[in-house]
């Protein structure tokens, strides 16, 4: 079990941490036809806008209930309201998830009853589903916000199997996915396949895959999400054979689905590297009654191939990781597999799982915290979001770019980690990086091969009464 | 800050909106339907640039944690310390409990102790206003404390628009920094025989993409001093040094421009609004500083350097305006901008088919009427669906606006040019038009169009449909 250290200092510098309320907009944004909303400043809104639109590059449908100084003290309830019935008037969404921050949750905003407000002053917006959540800046990050999202979408939406007559397993073939904010839409889309190619129909919670995978739409102009997972899908979740949760971070929102629909689930914390790629094939097979499809017996002999190829510049390699406690865990995982060491780990909030890695110490906190961590820990090479890029200069060490945000790294966003072939990727990056930056021994001239006028910058020079250990020293 | 505070500075005399609207500036926001901004944004775009001060946002981590090391300002080294985000990202007992102040103060300690900064700015946020954490009495302790200066930047989000913050930034300055240094000596290596040094500023430079490089060596070479640009590339003695300008640019944003008006009430310093945008109007910066200054000598070789500059771009230029004359330019920009840009565009022989003016005055809108003519289109619903509207009524070749439109134009398949702060390219200046015409071409002519435009081949008329075929 790892040690982990706690926040020790008054100012974090460089900070490795995202909003609750950032991340809980993402989890909307995989749904069908949504708007999210930021219950709170116009700023909250513009920044968690801008910082989605640069992770990747695409227009990020976000809007603000523009709290201001007036409504922050005498109220805000009427601009929520009146927020969602613009929103519906302007742009008719299947569904409007709404996000506190920290201005909002200050004031003490009641979103559920303003909610339900809004239903009786709005009957003729009934069709429209919406979907509260708590998500105060000052607690949490963008991954607890994003399950957070998960969750209330779950409670608002799924409604319970004896209401509403669903029986788990009477669509044998589905298969619900929930998964947590450290899959990008590339793993999303990876995994259906995956799952697809048992046969499997999966229903993915939220399925980022299909709204910010980057793709060009023939509709030129939408003010809402054009993909995601559709609304009408939520009423079948109860139907599937069995769910199953990727990410550890999406825990309390697997147990509320199970509690809600009855349908047993598998567990994953994520599916980076061999042995978890492994377990869900196995358990894929188990569900569906078919042998492992020879596309993916390839995939894994790729792998294995990559692995012996890659080993010699991975084995003992000292790595720093910085990220969301789930990618935290996916690297540990594959970097365990091939023999590197986490030598510096950090995470801008506690999570449970981070009790299951196989890493020394793991600090909460920030950049800078992991820097100095690195620096004492002789760390070879640095996994971070885009912020990364100037610690990894200062510490002198490639970066190999994972998380959010990325905005200097093109497809960055996109780019799949999990699976086989995500695997087979990851661990030829991480081992051209650590080529490119091998410097080998430096070099060392002999005493008796100086000719005078060689021209050594410093040092001695034969002929002179300095011990050989000088120009050994020299060389340090 | 008080609501009179905030009242007195919406209500600026030098700003032309003032007459027209008697509540002051800014329509409120409509939730639902609003983009744009903060007041805390404003404040940060104005001074985050300052480079060796460290710049702490106190409170939770959204302020600072999703937006640092996300600017294009660009420094010439030394202390870089604004790339660092530094935040007191409170937690939840902070706030209920009541520990915020503390941490704050510990927070300052910390970043003096590790850095030796010159300075701390403290910007205020709206969670630690709305729980009434006295931020003005936790830096005057720390100031005497740790003997360095410590700038409460009172820019709460919820106080307003950007515009505010950015005013808020500038009023801050001059109230609490301008006028607590004098200049440093000039530099033995700097003074040229018979070049008499004059000292200027420049109010609302931002040095985006390092664009100000372009421009610097041209007043070295005139003998203008440039004390502070507020703030791009620019160090806290600066700010402190600004009283002793001769004369003052407003360059940027009318946001600033009760800096440019204070400065002038507190120390008489004359000053004009400019661009460093397009050849007329870089020359036109020139000339006004030499008009200002009213140095006989300067004015001479001020007119001797236009002319040799513009001789130069205007050869540069050619090749690159035979390939863009003609085009067809949506622009939406806000404010100031808007008539600044639309002139470099027609400097290259481009025609501006419409423009935004949601945030210009009257006085930048009979400019822009003036360059485009008395039916000028002006945009002031600046909505994607409204821009792309227009962009097709009036058959324009392509967009140039903030990066917040720069996706939404791109999957409408318009070519796209991004001029605000998160930009990567350095317009401004003679030497900044060059990368102006390449950037337009790069986009207007690039061999992507019909291919992300027509439809796939088996999509196309003609084509059988898929189950015919057998």
């Amino acid at each position: 079990m790892p040690e982990i250290l706690k926040r020790n200092k008054a100012l974090s510098v460089s900070p490795l941490k995202a909003s609750q309320p950032l991340g809980g907009a993402l989890a909307f944004l995989g749904m069908d036809r949504t708007m999210p909303m930021f219950h709170g400043a116009q700023g909250c809104t513009a920044f968690a806008k801008v910082f989605l639109v640069r992770h990747f590059r695409e227009p990020i449908p976000l809007q603000t209930t523009a709290m201001d100084q007036v409504s922050a003290v005498m109220g805000a309830d009427e601009a929520l309201v009146e927020g969602l019935a613009t929103i519906c008037n302007k742009s008719a969404p299947a569904l409007i998830g709404i996000v506190t921050t920290g201005l909002s949750e200050t004031e003490g905003a009641d979103i559920h009853r303003v909610v339900r407000e809004f239903r009786m002053q709005h009957p003729e917006f009934a069709q429209v589903a919406v979907v509260p959540v708590n998500t105060p800046d000052y607690c949490g990050s963008a991954e607890t916000g994003f399950a957070l999202a998960v969750t209330a979408l779950i409670d608002t939406l799924v409604p319970e199997a004896k209401a509403a007559g669903t029986v788990p397993g009477s669509r044998p073939r589905q298969l619900n996915v929930l998964v947590g904010s450290s899959l990008t839409p590339g793993d999303v889309d990876h995994l259906k396949e995956i799952i697809e190619a048992f046969d499997l129909e999966p229903v993915v919670l939220p399925d980022l895959s299909a709204s910010l995978d980057g793709h060009l739409d023939e509709a030129r102009l939408s003010a809402l999400t054009t993909g995601g997972t559709p609304l009408s899908a939520l009423a079948t979740l109860g139907n599937a054979q069995a769910t199953l949760v990727v990410g550890a971070s999406m825990a309390t929102a697997a147990d509320l689905l199970k509690a809600r629909t009855g349908v047993p689930d598998l567990r994953f914390d994520g599916l980076m590297g061999m042995d978890a790629t492994d377990e869900l094939l196995l358990t894929l097979s188990r569900l569906s009654g078919r042998p492992v499809p020879a596309r993916l017996r390839r995939q894994r002999a790729r792998l294995q191939d990559a692995m012996l190829d890659t080993h010699f510049m991975m084995g003992l390699a000292r790595i720093a990781v910085a990220g969301e406690a789930d990618l935290l865990a996916g690297f540990s995982a594959l970097l365990r597999e091939v023999g590197s060491e986490v030598v510096a780990a950090a995470v801008p909030v506690k999570a449970p799982v981070l009790d299951r890695l196989s890493v020394r110490t793991i600090k909460i906190g920030d950049l800078e915290d992991l820097e100095a961590m690195a620096r004492e820990q002789g760390a070879e090479l640095l996994i971070a979001n885009a912020h990364g890029v100037a610690s990894a200069q200062r510490l002198g060490i490639p970066l190999l770019r994972a998380g959010f945000p990325q905005y200097d790294w093109l497809g960055g966003f996109q780019r799949t980690w999990i699976g086989y072939g995500g695997a087979q990727q990851a661990l030829f990056d991480l081992a051209n990086l650590r080529v490119a930056s091998h410097h080998g021994v430096t070099p060392y001239r002999s005493i008796y091969d100086r000719s005078p006028d060689t021209d050594l910058p410093e040092g001695p020079r034969h002929g002179t009464s300095a011990s050989p250990a000088g120009g050994y020293a020299a060389c340090h | 800050m008080k609501a009179q505070d905030i009242k007195a500075l919406l209500d600026e005399p030098a700003c032309a909106h003032n007459t027209h609207k008697p509540k002051g500036g800014c329509t409120r926001p409509k939730p639902g339907a609003t983009a744009g901004g903060c007041a805390f944004d404003g404040a940060q775009i104005a001074l985050l640039p300052v480079a060796d001060v460290a710049h702490i946002v106190h409170g939770p981590i959204a302020c600072a944690g999703n937006t640092w090391d996300n600017r294009g300002t660009r420094s010439s080294g030394g202390p870089d310390l604004f790339r660092l985000g530094m935040t007191t990202d409170l937690t939840e007992q902070d706030v209920i409990m009541g520990r915020s102040e503390k941490r704050l103060f510990h927070a300052i300690r910390q970043a003096v102790e590790a850095h030796q900064p010159p300075a701390v700015f403290v910007y205020n946020t709206c969670v630690t206003a709305l729980i009434g954490d006295d931020v003005d009495a936790v830096c005057k302790a720390a100031q005497e404390r740790f003997g360095v200066p410590v700038v409460h930047v009172d820019a709460a989000g919820f106080y307003g628009s950007k515009n505010l913050g950015n005013r808020i930034a500038g009023e801050t300055m001059v109230k609490k920094v301008v006028g607590t240094r004098e200049p440093d000596p000039i530099p033995a290596s700097a003074t040229r025989p018979g070049i008499r040094v004059h000292q200027v500023n420049l109010i609302a430079e931002y040095n985006i993409a390092g664009e100000f490089w372009h421009v610097l060596p041209l007043f070295d070479e005139l003998g203008l001093r440039i004390l502070c640009t507020l703030s791009g590339d620019a160090r806290f003695h600066q700010i402190q040094s600004m009283h002793r300008s001769q004369a003052n640019m407003l360059v940027c944003s009318k946001a600033m421009i009760n800096v440019a008006r204070k400065l002038e009430e507190r120390y008489g310093t004359p000053w004009f609004e400019g661009s460093f945008y397009g050849v007329q109007d870089m020359s036109q910066a020139l000339r006004d500083f030499a008009c200002l200054i009213d140095d006989p000598d300067l004015t001479r070789r001020t007119e001797d350097l236009i002319a040799r500059e513009e001789s130069r771009i205007h050869a540069a230029l050619e090749p690159w305006r035979d390939r863009l004359r003609g085009k067809r330019v949506l622009l939406y920009t806000g404010g100031v901008k808007s008539w600044s840009v639309v002139s470099a565009l027609q400097d290259l022989g481009m025609t501006v088919v419409a423009t935004g003016t949601r945030k210009s005055t009257d006085a930048d809108k009979a400019r822009i009427r003036q360059l485009m003519g008395e039916d000028a289109v002006m945009i002031e619903d600046g909505s994607p669906a409204n821009l792309l509207r227009i962009y097709e009524e009036t058959r324009a070749d392509m967009l140039i606006a903030g990066g917040r439109n720069l996706y939404t134009a791109l999957k409408a398949r318009m070519p796209f040019l991004d001029i605000n702060q998160e930009r990567e390219h350095a317009y401004a200046g003679y030497e900044g038009m060059l990368e102006l015409a390449r950037q337009l071409a790069i986009t207007l002519e690039s061999p992507i169009w019909p291919r992300v435009r027509e439809p796939a081949p088996w999509d196309a008329d003609g084509m059988p449909a898929t189950s015919e075929v057998r």
